[in-house]
């Protein structure tokens, strides 16, 4: 049983809400990996809605690339939305 | 073998109502010693489960059939006493959940012949004329319905799974096939309870059950045993000797130590 995948678990809190990483699990297949999953991560009523996903299919960024793919951003704070003057007849934003 | 039926004298220590229980009451402990003597015996597995996420898994099993039990024992007198003070001449637990665990595949064996059975009587107890009984299978059955599907999906991947896998579940199923029969037995006490309207008559629920195993064990690819020689009783407080074993360690603390609290 050591050769089990590992499945990462990902769970809905609720409704309206984004299913959410929070852990693996080893399983054999699919099917016993949501038992699993449920077993390990919803038995205090955390969640409503499991996915699992076989870890070997999560494609990763390379943390060595971490430069050149994330520093450039650092210099841009422009591209957050918050120079614009908003009016105050503008709700909701 | 002394019969527990007539050892009442003690009976008013465990809340019961009267020395002479009445019908209602008796199966109340029969569902109630089911789930406590299953419950126990799944939390057996704590810490020895073959990988962490099975020993999990076995463990919530475990909790959801002491809930059951905690409800049970309790509609029918002091739980707790029950539970931690009474003889094993005085259980009415069937036979099939005594069983002690043997391996994965025997547990697996025995947890789905039971839970198989327990999931088509909870949901004709739904309809039971009994507030709290017909309550109770309410909740109960949507946990067993999960109880039963992993014992399935467990039995179907161990049978159709490797020569030491499929050899290991059929043994533990010949282990345990004995002691399906007594699931179905109608003795006089059951009798008068579905007599009452308060209990489902299992008798009605065979051919599913029977047919509802056949399609698990084919996926399997697993021969169902050989039917062999019922054993009967435990509806009677007649047990095997490892329920004594079993009450011994589940007993022994509040037995030992009768006023200790957390």
């Amino acid at each position: 049983m050591n050769d089990w995948p590992l499945w990462e678990v990902f769970v809905r809190a609720k409704g309206g809400l984004s299913h959410r990483h929070v852990g693996s699990v080893h399983a054999p297949d699919a099917e016993l990996a949501l038992a699993h999953a449920r077993d390990t991560y919803t038995r205090r009523l955390e969640g409503v809605s499991l996915w699992v996903v076989p870890s070997a299919e999560i494609v990763a960024s390379d943390p060595d690339q971490a430069g050149e793919l994330f520093e450039p951003a650092e210099s841009k704070i422009y591209r957050h939305p918050t120079f614009y003057d908003i009016p105050d007849e503008v709700k909701h934003i | 073998m002394k019969d527990g039926a007539s050892t009442g004298s003690a009976r008013t220590e465990f809340g019961l109502a009267s020395t002479t229980l009445d019908v209602r009451t008796e199966y109340l402990l029969r569902l109630g010693d089911d789930a406590l003597v299953l419950g126990q015996r799944l939390g057996e597995w704590c810490g020895h489960g073959p990988v962490l996420e099975v020993d999990i898994s076995l463990a919530n099993l475990a909790l959801d059939l002491i809930g059951q039990a905690t409800l049970l024992l309790g509609e029918a007198g002091d739980g707790d006493a029950l539970a931690f003070h009474r003889d094993v001449l005085d259980f009415r637990n069937c036979l099939l959940v005594e069983q002690p665990n043997g391996d994965f595949a025997q547990t697996i064996a025995r947890h789905l012949l039971y839970t198989t059975w327990q999931h088509l009587l909870l949901q004709r107890l739904t309809q039971s004329s009994d507030k709290f009984l017909s309550e109770f299978a309410h909740k109960a059955v949507k946990e067993v319905a999960y109880h039963r599907e992993l014992a399935a999906d467990w039995t179907i991947r161990l049978g159709d799974g490797t020569d030491e896998s499929a050899r290991r579940m059929a043994e533990g199923l010949d282990w345990n096939w004995r002691f399906v029969p007594e699931l179905f037995e109608v003795d006089e006490t059951l009798q008068a309870a579905i007599d009452a309207g308060i209990a489902p008559d299992p008798r009605e629920v065979e051919e599913e059950y029977r047919s509802a195993i056949a399609a698990v064990l084919f996926e399997a690819q697993l021969e169902a045993p050989a039917d062999q020689r019922p054993i009967l009783g435990g509806r009677r407080g007649h047990h095997s000797e490892h329920l004594g074993h079993l009450l011994a360690v589940m007993q022994f603390l509040p037995r030992t130590y009768p006023d200790a609290t957390w």
